[in-house]
């Protein structure tokens, strides 16, 4: 339990004594976490240890689900979010979400991009148009489906549905991007075009990614936080975790000696 | 090895027993379905072919002329047919039995005639006795039609006079009415006026109808004389006869065209002679109006319930029952919807609104009786269980997932189920509004407290203002059915009508039910995977 020391200009978002519960069942203890700004931060642990629980902490998409409270405080923006006064909606477009399964909507590609921005009330043809054409370019869509716009997005492949999806969350520009294991469910060639999409986003985004894949991991993440049974046992730099875990849970997880 | 054999053995027997037994149940219900589709079809489909008319020459002399309906065999034994003869006011029934061994010969007549009356059904005869005759008699008859619809644009230009005064007194009449509500003086000078207007409108009406009935008087003078089977003369007045022509003579090219326009007058006319005769078109459209009016109640009511329940609803007892209750309306007998619709929509809300607005006319209701919109809100109560219940389905087949994604933009949970929900789940909903169409098309019991009637002076949606008149009772297709086939002094010259309207009420269900289902399949198209 050894927060990194980062300054308040290379942090985006503070996360204090945060407590989760499920009804009467706790589900996170205690998490003191920092996430750096414009780094990729991934979580690791097994099924079960909090790390998506804690992912929807962050954009309160655990509002969505019956008998959830929260305490403790998670700082975005100066602002504790887990208020009850926070503008949920607001909050969401700053901190945007991808999600293991991706779900577009039944909807032309053209229309799933622009769904954040058209419920934000922007109905102007020419910045929908080219926050169209840049969120696809950013996640390297645009030339595979710039000529059917304006078909279903439905027909697309799983590789290219989950990019679609980023480029729906990148299409409102959100501060961050929070992704549940965006890879779970696509073949390794997708994979690393989604992996290579995250190495030039974070240019522009913080991102934050659950992961079971410890290579994957490893290999875009620069700072990797290990939990276990809803507590953060260690977070560090990537190098660090994975050649020199200071717990021997760490440890073991990576080695693959449970999990 | 060998147990293993016998074991899979049985199981194989197992499962064909499984396909032969569930397939045979399936198998049953086409046929019984087909079964009633051919019987219906051929029925209805066969009544307005023109069958020639044979002469039947009868021991003793006797001869008829009309064509074969049914054959039987009478308690003793005996081969009977039941024979069409027409003429309802002269031998009094348009059937007649008589035993095969009677009949000594039979031909069919090339001058037979069949002639369409407004009055009392068909007339079969002959125009004369010998050819020469014939033709002569054709010449006459063709003359006096012309005479006749000569001054037919005149009467036509008459009625129409007539009622457009008619309406300017009611209309005056009305004014009177609810200036008196009001208040005003008996001999104030606005009454006076709208009196003396009324009275001289009505001695124009008067002047108008004077020379319609002469008119009427003269044309009642045009007659021919037309011969009947036995030989005797039988007088008919032209301005009776709707059409003639001489079945005999027709060609298969005549009788489709003969068959073609019986089809249209049925789908365009009015009924006649209670129901039993002309078209009902009446029926059609209040049928079609009906269903659409209970759509626009019924489909939004339930889709807007069913949301709640799905997506705001908290879970728990409460909405376990409201639930279980739902399910159970959509069960409740339909005669009880229709005694609810009475009671609150008619007497409640209708004596409400006659009481606010058109207290002047009352006693004499407005909204207080039955009318298409009582109906037709009432046929939207009893469906709305219907698009509820399969709303909900369709809404809950929705992945979560695709709810959160919809959030996670920033997006509010109405926005949500709006934009992508709603899309999603607009397949399975479509399915519930064509069960409740089907089942709204097909209701009779409700509607038979809450407005229908078997003759509608007029229809619901017209010409006249305000154009759209809900109040107004209406036809409608199963009330017919059961009013010519069941309840019709001549239920025998009425079964035709009856095949045809069951028909045509079919083939509405059919034909809204296919447009849903195209709708469906191309929203289907639109929302699944499958598209590219």
């Amino acid at each position: 339990m050894a927060p990194v020391q980062t300054t308040n200009k290379t942090s985006i978002i503070k996360i204090t004594d945060l407590d989760f519960f499920y009804g009467d069942t706790q589900a996170l203890f205690k998490i003191n976490l920092t996430i750096a700004k414009n780094r990729i931060t991934s979580f690791i642990g097994p099924s079960g240890c909090g790390k998506s629980t804690l992912l929807r902490c962050m954009n309160r998409m655990y509002d969505v689900i019956r008998n959830t409270k929260a305490s403790g405080s998670i700082l975005f923006d100066n602002n504790n979010i887990l208020q009850t006064s926070t503008d949920v909606t607001g909050l969401r477009r700053r901190i945007g979400m991808v999600f293991q399964k991706s779900n577009p909507f039944a909807k032309t590609i053209y229309e799933n991009v622009v769904y954040g921005l058209r419920i934000a009330g922007e109905n102007k043809k020419s910045v929908l148009d080219q926050a169209v054409e840049e969120s696809l370019k950013g996640t390297s869509l645009f030339d595979e489906v710039k000529d059917r716009l304006n078909e279903s997005a439905l027909g697309l492949s799983g590789g290219q549905m989950q990019r679609l999806c980023i480029a729906r969350a990148i299409a409102i520009k959100p501060d961050v991007i929070l992704m549940d294991e965006p890879c779970s469910a696509l073949d390794p060639k997708s994979t690393a075009k989604v992996e290579e999409l995250m190495l030039n986003l974070k240019k522009d985004y913080s991102i934050v990614i659950v992961t079971h894949n410890m290579q994957q991991s490893s290999r875009i993440s620069e700072y990797t936080a290990f939990f276990l049974e809803g507590r953060l046992m260690e977070k560090d730099t990537t190098q660090k975790i994975f050649t020199n875990p200071s717990k021997k849970e760490t440890e073991d997880y990576i080695t693959g000696k449970f999990g | 090895m060998g147990d293993y054999k016998k074991a899979s053995n049985k199981a194989i027997g197992r499962e064909n027993f499984g396909i032969y037994f569930t397939g045979g149940a399936l198998l049953l219900i086409l046929l019984v379905v087909c079964y009633v589709m051919v019987i219906v079809l051929v029925n209805g489909l066969g009544v307005f072919w023109q069958k020639p008319l044979v002469e039947w020459h009868l021991k003793g002399g006797e001869t008829l002329l009309g064509y074969e309906n049914q054959r039987d065999v009478n308690s003793a034994g005996q081969d009977i047919v039941q024979i069409k003869i027409a003429n309802r006011d002269i031998v009094g029934s348009d059937y007649k039995w008589i035993k095969l061994a009677n009949v000594l010969t039979q031909n069919l007549p090339e001058n037979a005639l069949l002639v369409e009356r407004y009055e009392y059904g068909d007339f079969f005869g002959y125009l004369g006795n010998s050819k020469i005759d014939s033709k002569n008699k054709l010449a006459e008859l063709k003359d006096k039609i012309t005479q006749l619809d000569s001054k037919s644009e005149r009467l036509t230009n008459l009625t129409d006079e007539i009622n457009k005064l008619d309406l300017k007194v009611f209309n005056n009449n009305n004014l009177i009415k609810s200036l008196t509500y009001e208040g005003a003086e008996n001999a104030s000078p606005e009454l006076t006026l709208l009196r003396n207007e009324n009275e001289t409108l009505i001695g124009l009406i008067g002047n108008i109808a004077q020379k319609k009935n002469k008119i009427l008087a003269l044309n009642s003078q045009l007659n021919i004389t037309l011969k009947l089977a036995n030989g005797k003369d039988f007088i008919l007045p032209i301005e009776k006869i709707l059409h003639f022509n001489f079945p005999n003579q027709m060609g298969l090219v005549d009788k489709v065209g003969d068959y073609l326009r019986k089809l249209w007058r049925l789908l365009s006319e009015e009924p006649r002679e209670a129901n039993t005769e002309g078209g009902i078109f009446p029926a059609i459209f209040g049928t079609i109006i009906m269903v659409f009016l209970m759509s626009i109640l019924s489909f939004p009511l339930g889709v807007i319930t069913a949301i709640y329940l799905q997506e705001y609803a908290k879970r728990g007892w409460l909405l376990s029952v409201v639930r279980i209750s739902v399910n159970n309306l959509a069960g409740v007998p339909s005669i009880v919807y229709g005694i609810f619709g009475l009671g609150f929509f008619i007497y409640g809300i209708g004596g409400f609104i006659d009481q606010t607005f058109f207290s002047e006319f009352l006693p004499t209701p407005t909204f207080g009786t039955g009318g298409i919109l009582w109906a037709s809100l009432t046929l939207g109560l009893l469906t709305a269980p219907v698009v509820i219940v399969s709303t909900e389905e369709a809404l809950a087949t929705i992945p979560q997932g695709v709810r959160e994604s919809s959030l996670a933009l920033g997006a509010t949970k109405f926005q949500t189920v709006l934009k992508v929900v709603l899309p999603l789940a607009s397949p399975g909903m479509l399915t519930g509004f064509i069960l409740a169409m089907a089942r709204a098309a097909g209701e009779v019991a409700p509607l038979m407290i809450t407005g229908v009637v078997k003759l509608a002076p007029s229809l619901p949606i017209d010409g006249e203002f305000p154009f759209i008149h809900l109040n107004r009772k209406f036809m409608h297709l199963g009330f017919h059915i059961f009013d010519v086939g069941f309840q019709s002094p001549n239920v025998e010259a009425s079964r035709a009508m009856v095949y045809m309207t069951t028909l045509l009420l079919l083939f509405i269900v059919i034909l809204m039910v296919s447009i849903a289902i195209y709708i469906r399949s191309r929203m289907i198209e639109k929302y699944s995977t499958s598209s590219i």
